[in-house]
């Protein structure tokens, strides 16, 4: 079995930032097949399409996972209260490269901060960059302490950490890393790539509208160009989300 | 114990439940959760001539009790499919209805007859799909177009022929009869309802396309009645389509006229669903001593 779609039981489900929940559920069976880098699509009542999250987190029978409400899908998640019994469909997509003995740094930025927790658990201590639009969207830093990662924050008005850009911190540390995963929006994953691109391998974690999750109904397409391959029209939900940086069009 | 199979041209599909194209690929990603023979059919993601790339993303949107999409076609070509995907697929014990789109006629019959000399069991002309600018829905949207398409590919074509029609016409059921007419030995329908979102932040559409094709449990009543208006027009089978999210839709349709179902975005919603309308349709026939799905076809009693 590499996925399924089984019943979950929410064991917690916490606000931990502005509009920003976290969930832990339970599954006997899924958790424990889960990679960092992958995703699960959480059936919502009333709603014909799943809600893809990211995994920020597994163990053998639970699952971490943290959102930000976007529309009325995740307003229901978010409101949803521990004992109820919810519908997973997980671990879906193709995670982060982790090799050892190598010197991670992960970025994230905004709601792509959370599946660099799950990473930075399977790293020999990370640096972990995160950035935040303002303060009140800080999350998960004492998790990444405790999972024995050096972190910096950033902050773009300045109110919490370094006033700036993850990417300033990362042409600064560049030196000291031997590659970069990073999760966040587009125009910081280009730009990150762009620091990287012939000095350290980048991985990139990317988000597109999704229909079943597995790759069947080709609506999550992005234009990538695998390394000894042809240019095609990949789907996020199963060629990714996780890519190499040099294999995505980031404009198209 | 009720008989759930159903025989469409000879052809006996082992239950009435057909996944419907463009919402389970090839078939692969979906053997992950049960073997295929689930299911009665599949009607394989819609195959041109030449592969495709598709639309830009966004391809999807949610809307009230359904999605939008515009995939736009994307597929590896004929020939791929041939090669690669219909051996693996013939394996899976269910029947494999391969649904075509082209530019041209000549496109249209190019590949109906690669697919007479292939292991298909049926061929479904996609004359209306409304997601890419040439190609699909100008083919199925008057009755002389649907008629004289119909006509050429049932020429090259030693497969039973499977027409699927668009809601996006003014008289469903003349366009069925131009099919039946010219040599359609079955009609499924109906394909998406074109629609269109917009983010009324960006004043964007939230798909690439602008418009997309609208499917879910909101175009279930529009596929029941216009299957009742054909069923009542043609004495060729309808394989229905449209909405259908529970087994009570599916006794429904198949009471409205269909002979078999296909299903499809239920299933990004729970994978499973065809094991479980199946499940509800056998309880049914059994609280009320149905014994053949072909007993339920079109006994609705209209006031």
């Amino acid at each position: 079995m590499k996925y399924d779609s089984q019943l979950f039981k929410l064991k917690k489900n916490d606000r931990i930032a502005d509009g920003i929940y976290s969930w832990v559920v339970e599954n006997d069976n899924l958790p424990g097949l889960a990679r960092c880098g992958q995703f699960a699509n959480v059936k919502v009542e009333g709603k014909t399409l799943r809600r893809p999250i990211s995994i920020c987190d597994a163990d053998d029978n639970s699952l971490r996972l943290v959102f930000q409400v976007k529309g009325e899908g995740t307003e229901i998640m978010s409101k949803m209260k521990p004992g109820e019994e919810v519908e997973i469909l997980a671990p879906l997509g193709h995670g982060f490269d982790i090799q050892k003995d190598k010197k991670y740094c992960l970025i994230g930025g905004g709601i792509g901060v959370p599946p660099m927790l799950f990473t930075a658990k399977q790293c020999d201590n990370p640096l972990v960059i995160t950035g935040f639009r303002t303060k009140d969207l800080v999350i998960l830093q004492d998790d990444f302490k405790a999972a024995g990662a050096e972190t910096v924050l950033t902050t773009d008005d300045g109110s919490d950490g370094i006033h700036g850009f993850v990417t300033d911190v990362l042409k600064e540390k560049l030196g000291e890393i031997d590659e970069v995963c990073a999760c966040g929006p587009i125009p910081m994953l280009r730009a990150i790539a762009d620091i990287c691109r012939g000095k350290v391998r980048c991985q990139v974690s990317l988000e597109e509208r999704m229909g079943c999750g597995i790759g069947a109904c080709l609506v999550c397409a992005c234009k990538t160009k695998p390394k000894d391959g042809e240019e095609f029209m990949s789907q996020v939900c199963r060629h990714g989300p996780v890519y190499d940086a040099e294999e995505v069009f980031f404009d198209e | 114990m009720s008989d759930l199979s159903v025989k469409i041209c000879g052809v006996e599909f082992g239950n009435p439940l057909i996944a419907a194209s463009g919402t389970f690929g090839f078939g692969r990603e979906f053997a992950e959760f049960y073997p295929l023979s689930v299911l009665g059919g599949i009607s394989c993601k819609g195959i041109t001539l030449k592969p495709r790339e598709g639309n830009p993303p966004p391809r999807i949107a949610e809307t009230e009790g359904g999605i939008l999409n515009a995939v736009g076609l994307q597929n590896p070509g004929v020939d791929h499919f041939i090669e690669k995907d219909l051996p693996w697929l013939k394996e899976q014990n269910t029947r494999i209805i391969a649904n075509i789109a082209g530019n041209t006629q000549e496109d249209y019959c190019a590949m109906a007859e690669k697919l007479s000399d292939s292991d298909v069991d049926f061929v479904e002309l996609n004359i209306s799909c409304p997601n890419v600018k040439s190609g699909g829905v100008q083919f199925g949207t008057s009755c002389e177009s649907v008629g004289a398409i119909t006509d050429a590919v049932k020429r090259h074509c030693k497969k039973p022929l499977m027409v699927k029609l668009s809601p996006n016409v003014t008289d469903i059921a003349e366009i069925a009869k131009s099919a039946e007419y010219n040599g359609a030995d079955v009609i499924s329908m109906i394909n998406t309802l074109t629609g269109m979102r917009i983010d009324i932040n960006s004043k964007r559409p939230i798909i690439r396309n602008n418009t997309g094709g609208l499917s879910g449990a909101a175009v279930f009543p529009v596929a029941v009645r216009m299957i009742w208006q054909v069923y009542n027009a043609v004495k060729i089978p309808i394989v229905g389509m449209g909405g259908v999210s529970k087994w009570q839709d599916a006794v429904e349709m198949l009471m409205a006229g269909a002979s078999a179902l296909q299903i499809g975005t239920v299933l990004f919603n729970d994978p499973y669903a065809p094991v479980k309308i199946n499940e509800g349709i056998s309880k049914f026939m059994d609280e009320n001593g149905i014994k053949n799905i072909s007993d339920i076809t079109g006994t609705v009693i209209p006031w």
